[in-house]
């Protein structure tokens, strides 16, 4: 069967009767079944999807179908679907059924998607590379020796191993980008609120949100319509409308970008991916937008803050996975302490233990102030200045990552390299608005690399609008 | 010196008086709202184990909060009574610790903007002046669920029911200086929420909990001893109790040339004594930090002002009132504003009856005694205030006698309260119309019975005259006026003398 | 700032973790790594900046005093690494005092 990267191509075929999404549905089985060894699924929903898809294509065929009939998707194991279990990646949870589905998952399902299993992921979001989790490391299927980066790893690779049509992961300070850009595909992460928390399991609670991982634009727009909006559960969600992004995908005029200069001239940075950044600018300049440098003062500053923050929320969050109530209890508990010592200790991997442990430190008594307190005032000053370009500026454009996904096992230590790539994810997640990855180019060895913009908060219509203008731009070359 | 030779130095009353009691109270309530305050689980206490449960008060994965609206108002209602600053602006905070009983590992609370601050409650002590007590704050914040320890040798069984049941904590300055004090500042605490329908104030089902911060100090010094913090009096008397140990025990300490730890205790009920429940160096470290998942509130002034107008007229306005302007005593103005219920029906009473210290009588009296017999609300029973008044009146008349009112006319109103009361009287045959020449053979009758008595009330043992009182109300059949027999009774036996 | 091996033992007992002797080197490394990026964070001045705490405009998110019963008691000890139908049990507290 041919690979369909759209939707409205499936929903087409299904309504001209030349496609069953039962059909299409046993395809992706099949695939996922052949392609095992990128390891990007950590359960198979096989029954579930294959009698939705009987249902499902009957409404498409009598036109009572929801706009997502005919999507066949997965989710990442950090997202809540009743009766099923969600790991987030982790011992801790291996065996917990959630009892009640998240708000995406439910307005997923409103829309007849088919869900068709739960993808792996670093252990409760906490990585770059996949391969901290608890169900092993996630392949990249452009080279198998390589990381499909992280934490949104399997969600990833599943798109562009066209194991699903599309994935839903989470984005908290560059999981879905990142990754996004190590596979190949597009990943958005909306701005903070956008999306509803609810059945998320948390990681760090004031950046955490879900993004859709697509073949193109449209999808993603798609998918972006149909979870976003106001949550009744998620009290940090917005109670802006929803505007119809699939409706407004059609881009005329011209742009002002800022791109960053900075980002530009360090020498982590590989050269294919400046050269890739550089070209873009360049078509965008030809093509008559107003693409310039915009120095920002504050880069040296986004890393340092992310991880003050993010650390000390996850601390607090993953305080529940206690082994009192609910998950992994160790069999070498003999009281309340030792439960809890054990429990976790055993349970946690040892990425989520460090920063459990440095967050803990960062808000004890005495370190408060002088580190969580002046972390969020430094936040501001980030979001107010990217605010402010923003404001003269439509867009920032910048590389999603410094360079093409790396070695398994290679866990690159080398501190500029490491350091770059956290800054060009972050800053929109310090600043909590939307950025999108796309791929808009390849390494000498077919690597995938993605170029990144960063859009206006809940400007996700115009940031997606662009992004598939740029698209087409740079496929036509 | 001997050892006991100290001890018994320590103990005497005069040392005891060197030192003045420092006492601070924090005071959790539990509100009678129908959800807890961040999930609409019910808050109702009773229900089987586990049963008042959602994803979010059992903080499974992936759970979010969100702040029960009723819970903003009661907290604004008890501020406004106790006369606090309303911060329009406040917010939660993560409180984070480990608790078996605690889901999340951490407690939603307020630290930093906590909803009121700076108020204050007024107490009447007996034979003194009344003394405003400061408060600290009052916030809002979750309670945890039960565990209970004792009922499995090997096994702790944890209840989930109470996790996220909404509390008030209200926290007192150190202003309180006695047992007394701490006991009537409690009360009045359990007053106020009872009259704001906040709380139901059970102390002993856990609504209303207590925390005393208890030091000493050398009367006139200007700072504060240290220290101990005595968790979870279910009563007041085990709040005096606690108080009355931890002063001597403290005074003891330092008698002796030892230090205060600054620990928290636990007081044993049974005992009487304190022992540690935690010392200084566990001292819990709960890295505060504002909570992400709660936006924050932003109260507005107008919708303040609105409940302040809702507020009912509160006990210390009515007893200044009672006293003041009914000349009611402070004791009697005190038991009817127990009850925001009985003191409604006593304000309704005297919008009909002018007699303001007979209706009190009647209602700290037989009222009263009904509703704590039947166990019922005063709006269930049903009487009408009118009907009260209009016993009231009747008396004040002198148409019927005040033992025929309370033991004939009241019991009948009881089982029939629609009835008129008029008519009770005429069909029960209770309206005085004795004579005077009826009365004065009634009076014959019943001193003649007793000829020894009227000896010893000429030899001046005047109580008997409440015997020949109510041999004459017997013998009349109730139907004689008590001022008048009463006249003629005492000339009659001093005519005996 | 001191940090030593009690640090690593109070902070470990806080986050209610076991830390083995190897990885209290690790630990100690990456500790200090905090202090310089709080270093750098100090190098700009924020005196009259206020903190970020909200990424939201939005305020007074207040819901209904309504009883919604979700879930049952069953559905609540489901994924209890023990209970008897009725309680969550863990092994017991050892009494400190």
């Amino acid at each position: 069967m041919e690979k369909y990267t759209t939707l409205s191509s499936v929903q087409q075929d299904i309504k001209d009767s030349k496609l069953h999404l039962r059909q299409l549905v046993e395809a992706y089985l099949q695939r996922i079944e052949e392609n095992k060894h990128l390891n990007a699924f950590v359960e198979v929903f096989a029954e579930e999807a294959r009698s939705q898809a009987e249902i499902v294509n009957s409404r498409l065929l009598d036109g009572t179908a929801g706009k997502l009939a005919g999507m066949v998707i997965g989710i990442k194991d950090l997202i809540c679907y009743q009766n099923h279990i969600v790991s987030a990646g982790s011992k801790i949870l291996d065996n917990y059924r959630s009892v009640f589905s998240s708000t995406v998952v439910e307005r997923l399902l409103a829309e007849d998607a088919v869900i068709i299993g739960r993808q792996n992921c670093d252990e409760f979001a906490m990585g770059g590379s996949n391969e901290n989790s608890f169900h092993g490391p996630v392949k990249n299927n452009a080279d198998n020796s390589r990381v499909p980066g992280g934490s949104s790893g399997g969600s990833a690779v599943a798109v562009q191993a066209g194991l699903c049509m599309a994935s839903l992961g989470t984005d908290t300070g560059g999981s879905v980008r990142q990754p996004a850009a190590f596979c190949g595909v597009v990943g958005l992460k909306p701005t903070y609120g956008r999306v509803s928390r609810h059945g998320v399991i948390a990681y760090a609670s004031s950046f955490d949100q879900v993004g859709p991982i697509t073949n193109s634009v449209e999808d993603a727009a798609l998918l972006l319509e149909v979870i976003a909006g106001h949550d009744e559960y998620d009290s940090t969600s917005s109670t802006l409308p929803v505007p119809a992004y699939t409706q407004q995908l059609d881009f005329s005029g011209k742009k002002r970008i800022a791109y960053l200069p900075e980002t530009l001239t360090s020498e982590g940075l590989d050269p294919e991916v400046k050269a890739l950044t550089e070209k873009t600018i360049k078509e965008l300049q030809e093509a008559g937008h107003a693409v310039e440098p915009i120095s920002f003062p504050y880069l040296d500053f986004v890393v340092p803050t992310y991880y003050i923050l993010t650390m000390a929320e996850a601390s607090s969050n993953l305080a529940r996975y206690d082994g009192v109530h609910y998950g992994y209890r160790s069999p070498n508990a003999t009281d309340l302490e030792s439960t809890y010592k054990k429990s976790r200790s055993e349970g946690f991997g040892a990425e989520v233990k460090r920063r459990i442990l440095l967050g803990s430190f960062v808000l004890s008594a005495g370190h408060y102030d002088a580190f969580y307190g002046k972390a969020q005032r430094v936040r501001r000053v980030i979001r107010e200045k990217t605010d402010e370009i923003l404001q003269d500026h439509d867009f920032i454009l910048l590389p999603t990552t410094p360079g093409p996904a790396f070695g398994i096992g290679e866990k690159t230590d080398d501190p500029v390299t490491m350091y770059l790539a956290d800054i060009f994810t972050v800053q929109a997640s310090l600043a909590g608005i939307p950025a999108i990855s796309l791929p808009l180019g390849e390494t000498k060895t077919n690597l995938p690399l993605g170029i990144q913009l960063i859009g206006k908060r809940f400007g996700e219509s115009e940031l997606l609008a662009f992004s598939k203008y740029i698209l087409n731009v740079t496929k036509s070359r | 010196m001997t050892a006991m030779d100290t001890e018994q130095k320590v103990m005497t009353e005069e040392v005891l008086n060197k030192y003045e009691l420092v006492i601070g109270l924090e005071i959790h309530a539990q509100l009678a709202t129908k959800t807890k305050i961040f999930s609409s689980d019910p808050a109702f206490f009773g229900a089987e184990p586990n049963k008042h449960t959602t994803p979010v008060s059992l903080g499974l994965p992936g759970t979010l909060p969100k702040i029960n609206e009723e819970v903003v108002t009661c907290a604004v209602k008890l501020g406004l009574a106790t006369h606090c600053k309303i911060n329009l602006v406040n917010r939660f905070d993560r409180k984070n610790y480990f608790y078996a009983d605690l889901p999340k590992g951490y407690q939603i609370t307020q630290d930093e903007l906590p909803i009121c601050q700076k108020g204050f409650i007024v107490i009447n002590l007996k034979d003194k002046e009344e003394k405003k007590i400061r408060l600290n704050r009052i916030h809002m914040e979750e309670d945890a669920g039960k565990s209970m320890h004792d009922k499995d040798d090997r096994y702790s069984l944890i209840d989930l029911n109470r996790a996220g049941v909404p509390l008030l904590e209200i926290v007192s300055e150190p202003d309180l200086r006695s047992a007394e004090e701490a006991a009537a500042y409690l009360s009045e605490v359990r007053r106020i929420v009872r009259y704001l329908d906040v709380c139901d104030g059970n102390m002993e089902e856990g609504s209303l909990r207590c925390d005393a911060n208890i030091s000493v100090r050398l009367k006139g010094a200007a700072e504060y001893g240290c220290r101990c913090e005595v968790k979870n009096l279910n009563s007041i008397r085990n709040l005096q109790r606690a108080v009355n140990y931890e002063f001597r025990r403290q005074v003891q300490l330092i008698e002796s040339g030892e230090r205060i730890d600054q620990n928290t205790l636990n007081f044993d009920a049974a005992t009487g004594v304190t022992s540690v429940l935690r010392s200084k160096e566990m001292a819990l470290d709960y890295r505060y930090f504002p909570e992400p998942d709660l936006p924050p509130l932003h109260l507005s002034q107008d919708w303040v002002d609105e409940l302040r107008k809702e507020l009912p007229v509160l006990p210390e306005q009515r007893i200044k009132r009672y006293t003041s302007e009914l000349g009611l005593s402070e004791y009697d103005a005190s038991l009817l504003t127990n009850d925001r219920s009985v003191a409604d029906f006593y304000e309704e009473l005297i919008s009909v009856s002018s007699n303001y210290k007979s209706a009190a009588n009647w209602v700290i009296g037989p009222v009263q005694s009904l509703l704590n017999e039947s166990g019922k609300e005063i709006s269930e029973l049903g009487i009408p205030a009118s009907a009260i008044a209009e016993i009231i009146q009747l008396v004040e008349e002198g148409k019927v006698n005040n033992s025929a009112a309370t033991q004939q006319i009241f019991p009948v109103l009881t089982a029939s309260p629609g009835k008129q009361v008029n008519e009770i009287a005429r069909e029960l045959n209770l309206f005085i119309d004795t004579n005077e020449d009826d009365l004065d053979a009634f009076i014959e009758q019943a001193v003649s019975k007793y000829p020894d008595k009227v000896v010893e009330y000429n030899k001046g043992k005047k109580g008997v005259l409440g015997l020949f009182m109510g041999e004459l109300m017997k013998v009349s059949g109730g139907k004689i006026d008590p001022k008048t027999a009463n006249k003629l009774l005492i000339s009659k036996l001093e005519s005996l003398k | 700032m001191n940090l030593d091996n009690e640090t690593i033992v109070r902070i470990a007992h806080l986050a209610r973790l076991e830390v083995n002797e190897s990885e209290k080197e690790s630990l100690l490394k990456d500790m200090n790594n905090i202090l310089h990026f709080m270093e750098k964070l100090n190098e700009l001045d924020t005196t009259d900046v206020e903190p970020l705490i909200y990424l939201t405009d939005e305020i007074n998110v207040l819901r209904e005093d309504v009883v919604k019963q979700e879930i049952t008691a069953e559905a609540a000890l489901l994924n209890a690494p023990l209970h008897d139908g009725t309680y969550f049990k863990v092994s017991k507290v050892i009494d400190k005092g």
